[in-house]
């Protein structure tokens, strides 16, 4: 069966096709990786007691924390001489993790990519600049193999100096654009101010790797006279590509032939029902050297249960939220501090986000939500009205972004705490009080 | 005449104020007027010094938050009526004032009016035209 008849096969033979895949998955990472191993062992399961996907959420959970105590190699499933690269992320907390890859896996992963980029209209014309970056992060690479599969013209420029970045795009007439979106944002705003956009032929954006909003999309769609799509993917799972939206822009195909999403509780583990919001999980079908098994993404989204107009059978998921280490519950409503830094940024109108602080404590049974933001710059002003009329549209966009109502305080610059240089985002008294 | 006045952010918590005052005072810098405007939570404090660009650079290295205005200085006789004239002139010319205050002038039995308007320049050319030119560098700056 070939790869692209997967995208559209029907639910019930890509389940067989999954539990297949499953089945021989957890023998060998049982047999071959001794930390999922012992973690059967701990909860008495044993590889046969997997017969497909309906007995996935029996399986032990894996977790970053895994490829630190098994750094660098520890987790692979084959040996080094079958492993043809590996790609490595340092993360801003802690030690770096590896990851690898068989010629298999390499296959596969362009194939995810070239899927992506052939349903969003990419073809063997086109020029492709990937302004990802090369090297051990997965972004660069990635999409680069995906872009050659297709047979597109790849520019394989890299992240960084933009004014070189801009030039190449129009001597080399690139049509598409792959990098992350804030990346995409600063070389549209550039362009725009330098006046070029009609010497441009670009006209598809690929663009991923950080959270983004609807409104960034719309922006940089206006500003560089493009359609962009998002892109899902992260190095412990794959790299870029694990799921891509269709031409339709509404939530990303999860590739479910090579990975199986699952939403949990990120406090319980429970598997949450289909459409709800919760931690998300994968687990990978068919790679050889680094299989992953109920993976904790930490990445806070929701699945659409909804068939895609695209007819693709292959589930989507909606644009993760943010991250569950993150995630606050005021009054009942899941609130994200990137939602928080996303307002202030709006009004601030600069690229530094404004140091704030989130305060909660609970006062009669109800949570009070309180942020402090320093004052700066971008919000002085030399009369009073000014200042409370940028409060009100601090206070107004928190409301209509978040859903519920916080008390916004100007307080003076640097009066945030930090703690080893960064500020403490979050202080929550609520504990043990009604 | 148009003048250079400093504003300041400063959050209503205790010692804010006398943070600001001590820079200044401890970089030799005279405050000829101080106006605070305020709400529960913070308030502009509005300086007048004798040297404006020092007293910003002081400020600012201590991390707090000061922007330079233009605002029109006026010297008025410490008389009933003195503001009235000023207000009645502007009013019915397009001109909106933002705030204004009064304070204590170097030269005896004078105020000085200071105004913020949503326009400096036609402001300044308005009080020139009516004789009221007549606030002199020395007594705001040190010269
Ligand atoms: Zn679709």
């Amino acid at each position: 069966m070939n790869s692209a008849s997967l995208e559209y096969t029907d639910r019930e033979s890509l389940k067989a096709i999954q539990d297949e895949r499953l089945i021989n998955t957890v023998k060998r990472s049982y047999e071959r990786v001794e930390c999922f191993r012992l973690r059967m062992q701990e909860i008495g399961l044993i590889p046969d007691d997997i017969h497909g996907t309906e007995d996935l959420a029996k399986l032990p959970f894996s977790y970053k924390k895994d490829l630190r105590d098994y750094y660098p190699y520890g987790l692979f499933a084959e040996p080094m001489e079958n492993v043809a690269r590996v790609h490595a992320s340092s993360g801003t907390t802690g030690k770096r993790i590896v990851v690898g890859y068989t010629k298999n896996d390499l296959e596969m992963w362009a194939d995810c990519i070239a899927r992506m980029m052939r349903e969003v209209g990419v073809t063997e014309k086109d020029f492709v600049q990937v302004s990802f970056g090369y090297g051990l992060f997965t972004g660069g690479f990635g999409v680069h193999a995906g872009a050659e599969k297709i047979g597109a013209t790849v520019i394989p420029i890299s992240s960084g100096n933009t004014a070189n970045q801009i030039q190449t795009m129009i001597d080399f007439g690139a049509t598409v654009l792959c990098s992350t979106p804030s990346y995409a944002m600063y070389l549209a705003e550039e362009i725009e101010r330098l006046g070029l956009k009609d010497q441009l032929k670009l006209r598809i954006g690929i663009f991923g790797a950080e959270p983004w909003s609807e409104e960034m999309r719309g922006k940089i769609e206006r500003t560089l006279g493009i359609k962009a799509y998002d892109i899902y993917g992260l190095s412990e799972v794959m790299g870029p590509g694990v799921a891509g939206e269709c031409r339709f822009q509404n939530g990303m195909h999860v590739w479910e032939d090579n990975f199986i999403p699952e939403i949990i509780d990120p406090d319980t583990g429970d598997v949450l029902p289909l459409g709800a919001t919760g931690e998300l999980v994968f687990t990978s079908l068919t790679k050889e050297a680094f299989p992953v098994i109920r993976y904790r993404t930490r990445d806070i989204c929701s699945l659409i249960p909804e068939k895609c107009p695209c007819g693709r059978t292959h589930i989507r998921m909606h644009k993760p939220q943010g991250r569950s280490d993150d995630m606050l519950i005021i009054r009942g409503v899941n609130v994200f501090p990137s939602q928080i830094e996303e307002v202030l940024l709006k009004v601030s109108g600069k690229e530094i986000t404004p140091n704030y602080q989130i305060i909660l404590d609970r006062v009669n049974n109800t949570d009070t939500f309180d942020i402090n933001v320093e004052m700066s710059d971008a919000f002085f002003a030399d009369d009073i009205k000014s200042i409370e009329k940028t409060e009100k549209t601090i206070t107004e966009g928190l409301r209509s972004t978040l859903g519920i109502g916080a008390k916004v305080h100007l307080v003076n610059p640097k009066s945030i705490v930090r703690s080893e240089g960064k500020a403490k985002r979050v202080i929550d008294n609520r504990q043990g009080k009604i | 005449m148009i003048i250079k006045q400093l504003s300041v952010f400063l959050e209503n918590k205790q010692g804010r104020l006398e943070a600001a005052v001590e820079i200044l005072a401890s970089a030799g810098i005279d405050i000829s007027a101080l106006s605070l405007a305020d709400t529960a939570d913070y308030g502009v404090l509005r300086l007048l010094v004798d040297q404006p660009a020092l007293a910003e650079e002081k400020l600012s290295e201590s991390g707090i938050i000061v922007r330079q205005t233009r605002v029109n200085a006026v010297a008025m006789k410490d008389v009933p009526g003195g503001a009235y004239g000023i207000l009645r002139l502007l009013s019915g010319t397009g001109i909106s004032i933002e705030y204004m205050y009064a304070c204590v002038g170097r030269v005896s039995g004078e105020a000085l009016m200071v105004l913020r308007t949503d326009d400096t320049e036609k402001a300044e050319k308005l009080l020139e035209d009516n004789g009221f030119n007549n606030v002199s560098p020395q007594d705001i700056y040190r010269i």
